[in-house]
């Protein structure tokens, strides 16, 4: 193999990965523009949606569309439980409270998943669309990564489309530029705080599906994915899609081609630094403008 | 603090009397588990500031102490000086950047710490023994039979709670201090400290190194007490231990964390949860923020 087609291999492999931070990274700003929360269990959403995934795929074999709906439908519903049982029931929390709020629910939805599935690695669930791999200019990429690819696609249309042009995406993007004034204006905050974890719930679950086939999937992968998923939604700039794809693909290109060229032990370490690095640097993320893009859609 | 000193001497004899010397390795781990739980309760409690990678700087304690007492036979106390120390440096290092960011980034910047820690103490297989960890690290002391105990506990024992109980007195009279004083108000208003003249990043990364300090000094004592190490010790799971202990204590309560500590800490040894032993901890971390938001909410008005 060429040194280009190497390094060419290596940045594939890095988007591929760097598609999945990005779809954690959409769950956190989901959540984070309608209520200024950083949901610390998000990593949890896609462990859940791929463990679920796979049961039902493998165990039950149910077709991966009927799975697929079941799976998100069922995640989606455990946000809305997190915000309705917990989140909501909070009496005026600080920022400290809610953090450590989520990161125990984390905990717990960890633990559900070590109770229902065990420790050991989920079972391989077989890719969308066969895995013979698809060859160009010397590196080669798996179908799968097309669906992966595809459905971060989707996503970030589909929600752009939400939030620009249904009244309820309106409506959601009002509570989070001021949530006094969206109450006056008659919006239900409470119901669009709601809506927000279930989104963010089911696009965790989403990415669990897509991925799950490609990198396999056990109980303990939620706080790393969390981590790396909020560092591209950091470098990208807290709250922005777009900003969330491009910091998503920009941690992951960087990590697989730490993996290729220095030692693959370090490439999380990797990602962690360019986390940290923008934080110190740059909280307000490389590709967003000022803090005052902050909360913007 | 005389009680609790006069509870903690006489708990071992009275412990082998009932037959269950065994349960004084229990306490010993308690005992270390509290250490690092009075320096997250300062940084947490007193100055407002989260960390949700302690655990990282517990692992250096021990790493290091087992390192250089196994690979280069450095006398145990020697090494144990030598494991604070960098643990401070590192502290002072990380917390200069990392103290100035605030609530969610802060809390992100700490998990990240932590899990690096984690990934190069797996990663570094030469020096850390990689996943599988490395073993034979000699005693601080050299062992010695007292009350018919399993060789090292009762040494162990004096030594860690010994160390507990310095650290409740000096944590106390910084809480007292004009320190103290100026912790609460950085807590309270960062601005509002500034304003009166508190140098706030300096205190804020003054008590970060202190709780990196105790952090890596029950490091070294674990690494000397177990003889072995290994990473999973070490995890992100383990930093939520103590964050937990911290907020089930009461956050700013020097004496309800060292109690929460204590007793979590026998319960979870003892078996006391069984394999639920961390569904117990995520549950009481929701639980004792719920209620402090609860009571912050009604004295808020």
């Amino acid at each position: 193999m060429s040194g280009f087609s190497q390094l060419l291999q290596f940045a594939l492999t890095g988007v591929t990965v760097g598609s999945i931070y990005a779809l954690v990274a959409i769950g956190f700003n989901a959540i984070y523009n309608a209520t200024g929360i950083i949901n610390f269990a998000q990593g949890q959403f896609v462990v859940l949606g791929g463990m679920l995934a796979v049961t039902l795929s493998v165990s039950s074999r149910l077709p991966v569309l009927a799975a697929a709906i079941i799976v998100i439908a069922a995640v989606a519903a455990i946000g809305g439980l997190i915000e309705f049982g917990f989140i909501r029931r909070l009496r005026r929390p600080n920022v400290l409270q809610l953090i450590m709020v989520t990161v125990g629910l984390q905990i717990l939805l960890e633990e559900a998943a070590m109770a229902i599935w065990g420790t050991d690695p989920a079972p391989p669930m077989p890719h969308f669309s066969g895995d013979s791999p698809i060859r160009m200019a010397g590196a080669t990429i798996l179908p799968q990564t097309v669906w992966i690819l595809g459905t971060l696609a989707v996503v970030v249309a589909a929600l752009a489309a939400f939030f620009r042009w249904t009244t309820i995406g309106k409506a959601v993007r009002a509570c989070a530029a001021n949530p006094t004034a969206a109450r006056l204006a008659g919006i239900p905050l409470r119901r669009m705080v709601c809506l927000s974890f279930i989104l963010s719930a089911a696009i965790g679950a989403l990415g669990g599906i897509a991925i799950t086939p490609m990198v396999g999937m056990e109980f303990d992968r939620g706080p790393s994915l969390a981590l790396k998923g909020f560092g591209a939604a950091v470098v990208g700039g807290l709250g922005s899609f777009p900003g969330a794809v491009a910091g998503g693909m920009a941690i992951g290109v960087l990590e697989s081609l730490a993996a290729g060229y220095i030692a693959s032990g370090y490439k999380d370490a990797v990602a962690l630094a360019v986390l940290l690095a923008v934080l110190f640097v740059r909280p307000s993320g490389l590709f967003g403008g000022a803090a005052a893009g902050l909360k913007e859609f | 603090m005389a009680v609790a000193i006069g509870i903690a001497a006489i708990a071992p004899p009275i412990l082998h009397a009932l037959g269950k010397g065994y349960h004084v390795s229990i306490l010993v781990f308690t005992g270390i588990h509290t250490i690092v739980a009075i320096g997250l309760c300062l940084l947490m409690g007193y100055a407002g500031q989260i960390s949700l990678g302690h655990a990282g700087f517990f692992a250096v304690g021990a790493y290091v102490s087992g390192i250089l007492t196994t690979r280069a036979g450095i006398p145990p106390p020697i090494a144990l000086v030598a494991a604070v120390a960098l643990a401070a440096a590192v502290a002072a290092i990380v917390g200069i950047p990392t103290l100035r960011l605030r609530g969610h980034y802060l809390a992100m910047a700490t998990l990240g710490f932590g899990e690096i820690v984690y990934v190069i103490l797996n990663a570094a297989g030469s020096l850390t023994g990689g996943p599988s960890g490395f073993g034979a690290i000699p005693p601080i002391i050299p062992r010695f039979e007292a009350l018919g105990l399993k060789g090292s506990d009762v040494t162990f024992y004096a030594i860690a709670w010994a160390t507990v109980f310095a650290a409740i007195g000096l944590s106390s009279r910084i809480v007292g201090s004009r320190v103290g004083r100026a912790l609460r108000a950085v807590h309270t208003s960062e601005r509002a400290a500034m304003a009166m003249g508190v140098d706030v990043a300096r205190l804020k990364l003054q008590v970060f190194v202190l709780s990196a300090i105790l952090a890596a000094l029950a490091g070294s004592y674990y690494a000397h007490y177990v003889t072995f190490i290994s990473p999973t010790t070490f995890s992100v799971g383990c930093s939520i231990r103590f964050v937990t202990i911290v907020a089930v204590g009461g956050m700013a309560n020097l004496w309800g964390v060292v109690g929460a500590s204590t007793l979590l800490g026998v319960l979870t040894l003892a078996g006391f949860f069984g394999e639920m032993d961390m569904i117990v901890y995520g549950a009481l971390l929701v639980a004792a923020m719920a209620w402090s938001a609860w009571r912050g909410s009604r004295r808020g008005g």
